[in-house]
């Protein structure tokens, strides 16, 4: 089994790949397939989905009924293990008090990083989405366009799978035909919101997430994605073989046992592992890339976390996929002689333009959901449908106070119930009861409640990024990361306008606000850097060497052995969920990387 | 090449010591050092708390009870006036057990003992609030909550469970004793949330209340016709 301990690696790899996430993933995948010796490099344990996922477990199996606590913020049956937003001996620095400047850093720390417990949702950026500064005079534009990386989204829809549909919608692209899997029908409540949605202008179609609604095409895909390389066909063959469709039930967050969700434990790594030019080092915590006189990346100096050993790996290339602030960390933390200030950081601008989704939330009650005879709502596990931005002409015209666009998530909750279920029903049955009038109550309106979550792009500024604090390390002496954060009055706008279309999309159900009313100011609405972990940029990518940190391929302009997959050279951050973006650009950059190995340029 | 090194040789003590104090004071400044410059007012350290609780990579796939991760509080008594509290707020009806029979008091229980911060709060609510409850049933019928007769519990419950909506300055107005008697309704309306919470994510509750997921199926339906038709939606 090639999941080794760190005194098994080989003298020398062909690439080194820091991170076993969505990019690490990607990475490792695309290079292993074409022959490249592969070492991963993962900071957390391995872990095992098929064996490890509690499927079926309900709320009264397990502690606090599986209520969020410090050690699973996202709840007891969360996928995640031994990560979150705090991680014991890896402490971050904040720069400042102020409440609108905080940033949370999650940390996933195990193998398959956080494509174990994410969304899946999985939306393309549009053609405006690489170019808003031509649109619009801010940010920056990407030193590609749509046109470059659509192909890599057909590739990494097909081998993923991703259900959805083609809507046409503005800057929202089509797959081509055949790509995309079926939607699942949408729900009651999404169609009621669909339905009265059409009142206000916002457009309701179905969602794309990473989900197989049905079993993929093993037999023709494979030949897709690996033209003219017999072994990869039959290794992706097998490996779709093995994937079983969703079977409408037990929520996507806790992995996926059968394999019908993309995670890079359960799609990515197994077929990388079967090749048999991959090893894969669990719990090794990069510090460092090594480089040698004249700037070449050597490899990396990773902790052994099961001995506290230092190790040297060694490689012809290196793949940076930590995640993108980590990457930073350890672009800043690979100090020499011909990098003083850090790897690839000539310009200083390593750390620069730290971007997050921009979200906020309102929650209502509808009383037409009421006491809705029982019914099988768990679908595919989350959204089967969202509103995709519909406002770019207005926003184009100057008739709005922020410049970019925002999506909308909601969820109609009619699943399995939580611990909240029977709280704070006191304003809608007169101020609170008891006994069988209470039990009814709680029969009454469960399902009864809608919660809208917006999903917005955020410009990147000057005030946030990410540095070495001079002081403080973790427990393995490396030096940490200190976050300044700032919002810019483009995503302080947003929210509001979030806010008031949330109200509006409740009256327009026949409902009412529920819970926290919108907010005046959109400090009061917007959630913490951080919060919606979509963290990207760091490392932006760019046209020219002095404004950016590497180039159209994701190779670091300074280092031509260095390449950044995750999201750190994010140029920007549209409002769609960075996750299958960032595995195009992934895939992308290892193409280039493959090229130069096979001309012998590294 | 493999170069290893110990890597206690290599830790900055100094640094280590000094975060780890950090962490102690919980998001603390850092202190200040003549070594280091001193760091700008409102810098702070974010730091993992100190748990004694499951840990960050508890087994999933057993099944919990309460009491098997940590040492449960209620006394005796307590534990008596907790389920019947649970029997009262959710009793028994056509179509399932009471929260006492299902022991959601355990759960409570587990709830308030609970090692981490978001329950810290609930633990001294329910405690006082159990106590209050006796204090109040005590002086109406002198006899402890779990003793008196239905009818003064049913009597009592009213009284706790309608809640007046009232801003911080008119509470503050309250005198003492209906302060006091406000709080306990706070602790029964928290007593209530979790009883609720506790009782529909059991099977029986899951059942209950209509839920018929978390059952694989070939394919996912949609929605009946006659059901759309009633809400007013398009039918396919």
């Amino acid at each position: 089994m090639p999941v080794i301990s760190a005194s098994q690696i080989k003298p020398e790899y062909d690439v080194i790949v820091v991170g076993s996430g969505a990019a690490g993933g990607q990475s490792a995948y695309t290079l292993t397939m074409e022959g490249v010796k592969v070492l991963m490099l993962e900071a957390g344990r391995s872990y095992e989905p098929v064996t490890e996922t509690p499927m079926f477990k309900v709320g009264s199996s397990a502690p606090l009924r599986g209520a969020s606590t410090t050690d699973k913020p996202f709840g007891f049956y969360d996928s995640t293990v031994d990560g979150g937003w705090t991680v014991p001996g890896e402490p971050y620095v904040r720069a400042s008090a102020g409440r609108e400047n905080q940033f949370k850093w999650w940390r996933p720390r195990m193998m398959g990083g956080r494509t174990n417990h994410w969304g899946r949702l999985s939306f393309r950026n549009g053609p405006y989405d690489f170019k808003p500064r031509s649109r619009d005079g801010l940010g920056f534009d990407w030193p590609i366009d749509y046109d470059d990386l659509a192909p890599y989204y057909d590739r990494v829809e097909q081998l993923i799978g991703v259900y959805g549909n083609n809507d046409g919608m503005e800057n929202t692209p089509d797959s081509p035909p055949g790509v995309l899997l079926p939607p699942p029908a949408p729900r009651v409540g999404e169609r009621l919101v669909q339905q009265r949605a059409q009142k206000i202008g916002v457009p309701i179609v179905a969602a794309h997430r990473a989900v197989l609604t049905q079993r993929q095409d093993a037999e023709n895909i494979p030949a897709k994605l690996h033209p003219n390389n017999p072994k990869a066909q039959r290794i992706l063959r097998e490996s779709m073989q093995s994937r079983a469709a969703c079977f409408w039930a037990t929520p996507c967050g806790r992995g996926c046992s059968i394999k019908a969700t993309y995670q890079s434990t359960t799609v990515h790594l197994p077929p990388a592992l079967a090749t048999g030019n991959l090893d894969i080092v669990p719990n090794a915590m990069a510090r460092e890339v090594t480089t040698d006189s004249n700037g070449k990346a050597t490899g990396v100096i990773f902790i052994d976390k099961t001995t506290g050993d230092e190790v040297q790996a060694r490689g012809r290339a290196v793949v940076l996929a930590a995640g993108a602030a980590e990457t930073v960390r350890i672009m800043l933390n690979s100090r020499s002689v011909v990098f003083p200030d850090g790897i690839a950081n000539s310009t200083g601008l390593v750390g620069k333009y730290l971007m997050d989704t921009v979200g906020a939330k309102l929650g209502g009650q509808i009383p037409l959901l009421e006491n809705l005879p029982p019914l099988n709502e768990d679908g595919a596990g989350g959204a089967h449908v969202y509103a995709p931005w519909w406002l770019y002409q207005q926003q184009l015209a100057g008739k709005l106070n922020f410049a970019r666009g925002y999506h909308i998530e909601f969820n109609t909750a009619r699943g399995q119930p939580k611990l909240d279920v029977g709280a704070g029903l006191e304003p809608l049955n007169g101020g609170g009861t008891w006994g069988r009038k209470f039990k009814d109550d709680v029969r009454r309106y469960h399902g009864s409640f809608i919660s809208f979550s917006g999903r917005g792009e955020m410009i990147p500024n000057e005030g946030t990024f990410c540095e070495l604090d001079p002081v403080v390390k973790d427990k393995w002496g490396i030096p940490v990361l200190r976050f300044h954060w700032q919002w810019s009055d483009h995503e302080l706008n947003q929210v509001v306008h979030m806010q008031q279309t949330f109200k509006q999309l409740i009256e327009a159900c026949g409902g009412k606000v529920w819970g926290e009313q919108p907010a005046a100011h959109g400090r009061d609405a917007i959630h913490p850097g951080g919060d919606i972990i979509h963290e990207v940029g760091g490392a932006i990518m760019g046209s020219t060497r002095r404004k950016s940190v590497v180039d159209a391929w994701s190779r670091t302009w300074d280092v031509p052995n260095l390449y950044l997959t995750d999201g750190a050279p994010f140029v920007s951050n549209a409002d769609k969920n960075p996750t299958l973006s960032l595995m195009a650009l992934a895939w992308r950059a290892s193409d280039h990387l493959i090229g130069e190995l096979s001309r012998g340029n590294i | 090449m493999n170069t290893s090194i110990p890597s206690s040789d290599r830790l900055d003590r100094r640094t280590a010591l000094k975060w780890m104090a950090t962490a102690a004071a919980s998001a603390a400044l850092l202190p200040r050092s003549r070594a280091q410059p001193a760091p700008e007012p409102g810098v702070s350290v974010v730091t993992a708390p100190m748990g004694d609780g499951y840990g960050t990579d508890p087994d999933l796939l057993r099944d919990y009870a309460p009491g098997d991760l940590w040492p449960l509080t209620f006394n005796d008594h307590q534990r008596r006036t907790a389920a019947v509290l649970c029997g009262l707020i959710i009793p028994a009806d056509n179509r399932s057990p009471s929260a006492a029979d299902l022991k959601v008091h355990d759960f409570i229980d587990e709830w308030i003992s609970s090692p981490y911060p978001a329950q810290a709060g609930d633990r001294a609510l329910i405690l006082q609030g159990l106590e209050q409850l006796d204090g109040l049933a005590q002086k109406r019928y002198g006899s402890p909550f779990a003793d008196l007769r239905i009818n003064a519990q049913a009597t009592l419950c009213d009284k706790l469970a309608k809640m007046e909506e009232m801003d911080a300055a008119t509470e503050s107005a309250l005198s003492a004793s209906d302060r006091e008697f406000r709080q306990l309704q706070r602790a029964f309306r928290r007593f209530r949330d979790l009883t609720a919470g506790g009782f529909f994510t059991t099977p029986e509750g899951l059942k209950d209340i209509g839920y018929l997921g978390n059952v694989p199926l070939a394919a996912f339906p949609a929605p009946p016709a006659d059901l759309l038709k009633r809400l007013g939606l398009p039918v396919e």
